[in-house]
């Protein structure tokens, strides 16, 4: 019915001098797009189904392709865009909740880009971070109050459980469910080579993986999928998610369809039965709730493993933080509200939930305030894109941050935001077995070395610009900061001073 | 010596390399003059079926069966590579024939052609190797 029609987003574009109607095109598009026409010896195009991820583009051998944004549009109305008008007739059409996927594409306020970073000039020497040698590592987990001496008067040089990383980046959750096996494959072999952690997500762990699990983090989440003692005895240390930057407040929820094989089998759920994550945890309504659970699982692990509890960046975070910082948890992660997924209500991931750069400040100002700020470490993700913005995360207060949408960028992801069809066409964000092949991961785990090691060249200039040769030096180190178009208010929370103070 | 080695595994069956075979060996520098409109005659070609594919070439023999049962001369090795003298070649298919890869086939006009590795062509290293986006067929000493 013409009523219902929604005109398409994009319009592919072919340039017929070039196409040599090859097919890659056509066998490359799993949304069917592309149509071999014998009779004429073409290729045709139905752009209604495109979702602009490239994989054509990418693979066409003669550059034949071009996605653009279809520039017929409904007429310019500065309250009613484009969009919110589709997103209407969507809705009058199907009667259903909005989906989408990865993090929220609104243009809300990146504080990182109005942060700038310090370096020395005349009166301190930076330092030359391919002369001299320069400290990334750092250790997650409680550190001890004060100096403690054995009984001979030496020194205690015992820590408590910590996390050993050799820079201050991780990969975080992405469930074995909402990412391919090769995608897993691809991030274990990398945090491995990379002496770093990735997080298994709450999708419980493929068999295979169980042999990185010195670099794996094993999420216990309000489903409970895929938890037991194997499980919790694989990871060098568990996380309890509470929340996620994409969707506070609300669970998951990954249909029957998608449960087959060794999804059910990890995730320990019989096959084709929805995968259905509460909102809360249904034994977790206080801190005192959270404080339970944070000690049976260090029972369950004989408080070899460091405990980490992950939440999102909401109103109340410092006062949320310093509850848990209170709990026995070792290590909080702070999920801003920028931080992707691979399936979220539109409303929930573009409205709820607050910047990441905002929530990390006033939590590590707060701990600080309460003297608390050593019984955790802080780890923060929703959007960290650059080294630069680790650098600026680690000044603001952070011990470490946490990568997902950067890591499946240099899986080859195309940000085309449509996850939750379980089409994607580069391997990564489906489960259908001709294109999860896509991923050799191979070529997965190499490519995320090469970023996190040129993240760690980059994390070292910036730091020796500033004359700082240890990441711990730079923790929490504001005045390296300074703001640019900020309000008093937001420098405030902050905590830093304007450009030119 | 340095063979073209399949991975199965990772084999999209996309084709791109028998395009970018087909252009290597066509001598022109623009893939679209060298291949639209045409038949292409890869020297690699994709096999396989819904679940699996691989690239099949001339797997360069330690003890080449079409080069002993060539009649004319025309199939040599060198350094290793069975390489192919067209001028010498009488189009009897016999190599076609005794190939058990079927990596031998027709070309244009009915000439034999097969891999030569593009020792022949300006490429320089085996252009499906370079043109496979998943590392499916890979050119390496084993
Ligand atoms: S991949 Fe490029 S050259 Fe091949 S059929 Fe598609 S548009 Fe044409
Ligand atoms: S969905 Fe992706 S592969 Fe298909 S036509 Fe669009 S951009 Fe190309
Ligand atoms: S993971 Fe795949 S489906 Fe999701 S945004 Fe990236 S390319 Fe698109």
């Amino acid at each position: 019915m013409s009523v219902e029609f929604v005109n398409p987003e994009f319009e592919v574009i072919r340039n017929d001098n070039r196409c040599i109607a090859c097919r890659v095109c056509e066998r490359q598009c799993a949304n069917e797009v592309h149509l071999f026409d014998p009779d004429r010896g073409i290729i045709l195009s139905d752009e209604s189904k495109c979702v602009n991820c490239q994989r054509c583009v990418s693979l066409c051998p003669t550059r034949a392709l071009k996605i653009v944004k279809n520039e017929c549009r409904l007429r310019e109305n500065a309250n009613w865009s484009d969009s919110t008008i589709k997103e209407i007739y969507k809705q009058a059409n199907s009667g259903g909740v909005l989906l989408s996927s990865m993090g929220n594409p609104n243009p809300l306020p990146v504080y990182w880009d109005k942060i700038l970073i310090n370096a020395s000039q005349v009166t301190n020497p930076s330092i030359d971070p391919l002369r001299e040698p320069m400290e990334t590592k750092v250790f997650l987990g409680k550190k001890p109050d004060k100096i403690t001496r054995n009984e001979d008067g030496s020194l205690n040089c015992e820590l408590l459980t910590q996390l050993e990383l050799s820079m201050p980046v991780m990969f975080s959750a992405m469930s074995y469910g909402s990412i391919s096996y090769n995608a897993h494959a691809s991030l274990a072999r990398a945090s491995k080579e990379l002496g770093i952690f990735y997080n298994t997500g709450e999708g419980g762990l493929h068999e295979d993986f169980y042999c990185y699990g010195e670099n794996t983090i094993v999420q216990v989440a309000s489903g409970r999928f895929g938890v037991y003692e194997d499980y919790l005895e694989a990871g060098a240390a568990v996380e309890i998610k509470m929340g996620q930057g994409a969707k506070p407040g609300i669970g998951g929820h990954l249909p029957g369809a998608k449960i087959v094989g060794d999804v059910s089998r990890t995730r320990m759920i019989p096959e084709g039965s929805d995968a259905i994550s509460p909102a809360p945890h249904h034994d977790i309504y206080s801190i005192e709730d959270l404080r339970q659970l944070v000690f049976s699982l260090k029972e369950a692990t004989e408080y070899k493993k460091p405990i980490i509890v992950k939440v999102a960046a909401v109103h109340n975070i410092a006062a949320i933080a310093s509850g848990i910082a209170r709990s026995g948890a070792d290590i909080i992660a702070i999920d801003g509200f920028r931080g992707g997924t691979g399936a979220a209500p539109t409303r929930i991931r573009d409205n709820v939930g607050i910047p990441i750069e905002l929530a990390l400040a006033s939590v590590d100002q707060r701990l600080r305030d309460e003297g608390i700020r050593n019984n955790v470490s802080l780890v923060v993700g929703g959007s960290i894109r650059s080294a630069s913005d680790v650098v600026k995360a680690i000044a603001l207060g952070a011990d470490a941050c946490y990568i997902a949408t950067a890591a499946v960028l240099a899986l080859g992801c195309h940000l085309c935001r449509t996850c939750q069809t379980g089409k994607c066409n580069w391997g990564i964000a489906t489960q259908r077995p001709e294109l999860v092949k896509r991923l050799n991961p191979d070529m997965g785990a190499e490519r995320l070395v090469n970023l996190m090691t040129a993240w760690q060249h980059e994390i070292k200039e910036l730091m020796g610009g500033m004359g700082i040769n240890s990441i711990e030096s730079l923790r929490g180190n504001r005045l390296m900061l300074r703001g640019i178009g900020l309000t008093e208010k937001e420098l405030e929370i902050l905590g830093i001073s304007h450009a030119g103070e | 010596m340095k063979r073209v080695y399949v991975n199965e595994e990772w084999c999209l069956g996309c084709h791109l390399c028998e395009y970018n075979c087909a252009f290597a060996n066509s001598g022109e520098i623009d893939m679209s003059k060298a291949l639209k409109g045409k038949p292409v005659f890869p020297r690699v070609k994709i096999d396989g079926d819904e679940h699996i594919n691989f690239a099949v070439s001339c797997r360069h023999c330690d003890d080449p069966i079409c080069v002993k049962s060539c009649i004319s001369g025309a199939l040599s090795v060198n350094n290793g590579v069975i390489q192919i003298d067209h001028n010498k070649c009488v189009k009897c298919l016999t190599c076609i024939l005794v190939c058990p890869y079927g990596a031998v086939s027709e070309g244009e006009h009915g000439i034999v052609q097969k891999c030569e590795l593009c020792v022949e062509n300006s490429c320089g290293e085996p252009a499906c190797v370079k043109g496979c986006p998943n590392r499916a067929i890979v050119y390496e000493e084993r």
